[in-house]
């Protein structure tokens, strides 16, 4: 028996314990069962829920797989692209409205509007606009680009956007000589041609976002600070740059890390407007995880797949999260 | 917290429903991909015959959109493994019935239905035998559909002082190819935005490069997809390959099967459903596009069918057994065919209903030997088709015929029928 005095005393637990359970359930209940499922033999619909033998075999054969290698590659690039751009597009922006121009309260609504829409159908339209006959490739011939270039005797510009298979700045010759074993990647570790007009898609989406958490950020300096600086003979560009910039820091670390997990997790975006991609440029391993699940029933590597994206997850927000704890404590 | 709040309200919902479907009369749900244009047609005929002989039962047709069931599967999977069966579900014959759903139990027997009717002698014992394992017949088939059909652009290749005959080999289309080419037009007609459709181009010219026999040996583990042969098939693709329209990765099927109306090129290698489209597009057989089999593969006929179950522990058992029985029928399959694009799965349709197209793809399958798909899912597990199409994916990038050729024999062994 509970003693009556002890709950009345534990009163808050009582009323967690309704979330907790459900967490422990539908979150990490399943993210154990996810994992478990990774070391089974389940790989058709009927239900196999032996271990394999050796244990960790899905996990070896799938990083053995190009494809899987390629949507690492792919994820890294496309993190780093994609973080580079909306965060440095989302300052500019911020600092442009900070500056108190005409039209404010309308720009800043029109840069926020594309955050409202969904991925698909940022992902729809802009797979129109890239599409290599019939979209932005059409201005290069109205504007008279390609004409200049053919008088010129130049071939006229038609990227294939994300239908170019082209792996450019390969580093494979560096990682066979820096890293043991590193020669026997079957893919090219390079940045992608299809995967830039992803990332553009992507902060098109979120560069209004980060230019929301920066105006926040800015609000919260003081004219003050400002003051100072032009007292201390700073110009307008010295000013951000060593003033304003450092002070935005922890803004620029929030914004960094909800960027990263949105990259990490991304499907639908990708999804919409190239699916996979020309040998797997674009893929990404949510895409991996989902046809592996549901095309090839192979459960086994699906699950595999979608414990190494929590754990990518894991080794940002971890870090983060105890940082946070931390400084909050002290 | 407030899902607590809100969890009430849910059960509630969830038992309005439930009584909400005992209150309604007799009611059977059919599964389909089928929802674009000719398809959707053909299937609502299909459902109308069935509406008329059965005005009572509310017939629900859960159809889910996308190419070859890859969207619909998913939420089939989903549905069967929770153990929600809808009454009826489409699938291709062989490993894909097999895998999916015989070896996890899902799907009954049909054979008290095959002979109540007189199935047996009325479909070609080799489809029935395609269909059944142990003897117990698992599916209903309505078309056979044929995959490895060339088609192409009569004016076009006239212009170009270019007649085809009743075959065609792959010398003399590599020939054409380098003609078209120095006149600019790309040979080969492709839209691989589903990587499949290259995989269609991919299983012709294996077949018609090994021939019959051997495309089966790769199947039940006597043949390698290392043997020399195949090899020479991966190469003969790769030369295609060379000669296809450049934005192929930006299109899909049916826009590359609308470029080969147009003439932006000579050639395409697609099942029939392309005649379909071609129709659709106002476009005449015989006149505005001709066809032959793909090079080397006069004899075999690649079968593509599609069929339909009946649900192991089936929610409305018998509307969902009158509902295969009039798929079965052979005026509703005259009807439905006729849509579709494709030919009888029974043998005594009347063929005098079917153009100049769908007679020939008759007599070839008279005469031909069928062979199953490996693309359309019939000839390997659904683990195998996900890995040749990853392979293809790579392969059209890379162009690694050695690198391809072992991951095939690699996935083979894994999905346990390679050597």
């Amino acid at each position: 028996m509970v003693n009556p005095h002890w709950l009345v005393r534990n009163k808050g637990l009582l009323f967690l314990l309704p979330s907790l359970l459900l967490t422990a359930i539908f979150v990490y209940g399943f993210i154990g069962t996810s994992f478990f499922y990774s070391l089974t033999n389940w790989r058709t619909l009927a239900v196999d829920l032996s271990l394999r033998d050796p244990l960790w075999q899905t996990y070896t054969d799938m990083l053995a797989m190009p494809r899987f290698q390629a949507d690492l590659r792919n994820t890294l690039v496309f993190t780093v692209l994609f973080i580079g751009l909306a965060v440095g597009i989302g300052l500019g922006l911020a600092i442009l409205l900070d500056r108190q121009i005409a039209g404010r309260g309308f720009f800043r609504s029109a840069f926020l509007f594309p955050y409202a829409l969904s991925f698909i159908v940022t992902g729809v339209v802009w797979r129109w606009i890239f599409n290599p006959e019939t979209g932005i490739n059409l201005f290069f011939d109205i504007l008279g680009i390609n004409q200049v270039l053919e008088s010129a005797g130049m071939r006229p510009l038609s990227p294939g956007w994300t239908t170019d298979p082209e792996v450019v700045l390969s580093v494979n010759q560096v990682l066979a000589h820096a890293l043991p074993g590193g020669a026997t990647f079957q893919i090219e570790w390079g940045i992608p041609v299809a995967l830039i007009p992803i990332a553009i898609a992507a902060t098109w989406q979120l560069s209004g976002f980060v230019m929301a958490m920066y105006l926040g950020g800015l609000g919260g300096i003081s004219r003050q600070v400002r003051d100072a600086a032009r007292i201390d003979g700073a110009g307008e560009f010295r000013m951000y740059r060593s003033v304003i910039i450092p002070m935005l820091t922890p803004i620029t670390i929030s914004t960094a890390i909800i960027l990263l997990h949105v990259s990490l997790k991304i499907f639908d975006l990708v999804f919409a407007m190239s699916g996979v991609g020309p040998g797997f440029a674009t893929d990404v391993p949510a895409i991996f995880v989902f046809e592996m699940m549901f095309k090839a029933a192979r459960y086994n590597l699906g699950a595999a797949a979608s414990i190494v994206m929590l754990i990518a997850s894991c080794l940002i927000i971890v870090p983060y999260l105890v940082h946070t704890f931390r400084s909050r404590e002290t | 917290m407030r899902i607590l709040k809100l969890l009430p309200l849910l059960l509630l919902a969830a038992c309005q429903g439930a009584s909400d479907q005992t209150d309604t009369e007799k009611q059977v749900e059919v599964f389909t991909w089928w929802t674009s244009g000719s398809e959707a047609t053909a299937l609502e005929t299909v459902l109308d015959a069935y509406r008329g002989a059965y005005p009572e039962v509310d017939l629900i047709n859960a159809s889910v959109a996308g190419g070859g069931g890859s969207a619909a599967r998913p939420i089939l999977q989903t549905r069967l493994l929770g153990g929600n069966p809808p009454d009826s579900w489409q699938t291709h014959h062989g490993a894909e019935l097999m895998e999916y759903y015989v070896n996890p139990d899902f799907v009954a027997s049909l054979r008290d239905l095959y002979e109540a009717e007189g199935w047996y002698e009325l479909f070609a014992p080799s489809l029935i035998d395609m269909v059944s394992r142990d003897g117990e017949p698992y599916l209903v088939i309505l078309n056979l559909h044929r995959s490895n059909t060339l088609w192409y652009n009569k004016p076009l290749l006239a212009e170009h002082g270019v007649v085809i005959g009743d075959s065609l080999s792959l010398e003399e289309l590599l020939g054409i190819a380098e003609l078209l080419q120095s006149a600019n037009i790309p040979a080969m007609c492709m839209g691989d935005t589903g990587i499949w459709a290259t995989g269609i181009m991919f299983e012709n010219t294996l077949v018609g490069t090994v021939g019959p026999e051997r495309y089966l040996g790769l199947w039940d583990g006597t043949v390698s997809f290392t043997d020399p042969d195949v090899m020479a098939a991966i190469e003969n693709y790769g030369r295609l390959l060379d000669y296809q329209n450049a934005d192929h990765a930006a299109l899909s099927w049916d826009q590359a099967a609308k470029k080969l109306g147009d003439g932006d090129c000579a050639f395409y290698s697609m099942g029939d459903w392309v005649y379909g489209e071609l129709i659709q597009n106002g476009l005449e057989e015989n006149v505005d596009f001709g066809w032959v089999a793909h090079p080397g593969s006069d004899g075999t006929f690649l079968l593509v069918t599609d069929g339909f179950t009946l649900a192991k522990g089936a929610p409305n058992p018998t509307e969902a057994l009158e509902l295969l029985r009039i798929m079965g029928d052979r005026v509703v399959q005259e009807d439905f065919n006729l849509i579709k694009g494709s030919i009888c799965a029974r043998t005594d349709c009347d063929r005098s209903r079917f153009g100049p197209y769908l007679q020939w793809s008759m007599d070839k399958y008279a005469e031909g030997a069928a062979v199953p798909t490996v693309i359309h899912g019939s000839a390997a597990p659904p683990a195998f088709q996900q890995a040749l199409n990853d392979a293809l994916t790579n392969f059209v990038v890379q162009r690694d015929p050695l690198a391809f050729a072992e991951t095939l024999a690699r996935e083979a062994r894994a999905a346990g029928f390679g050597q």
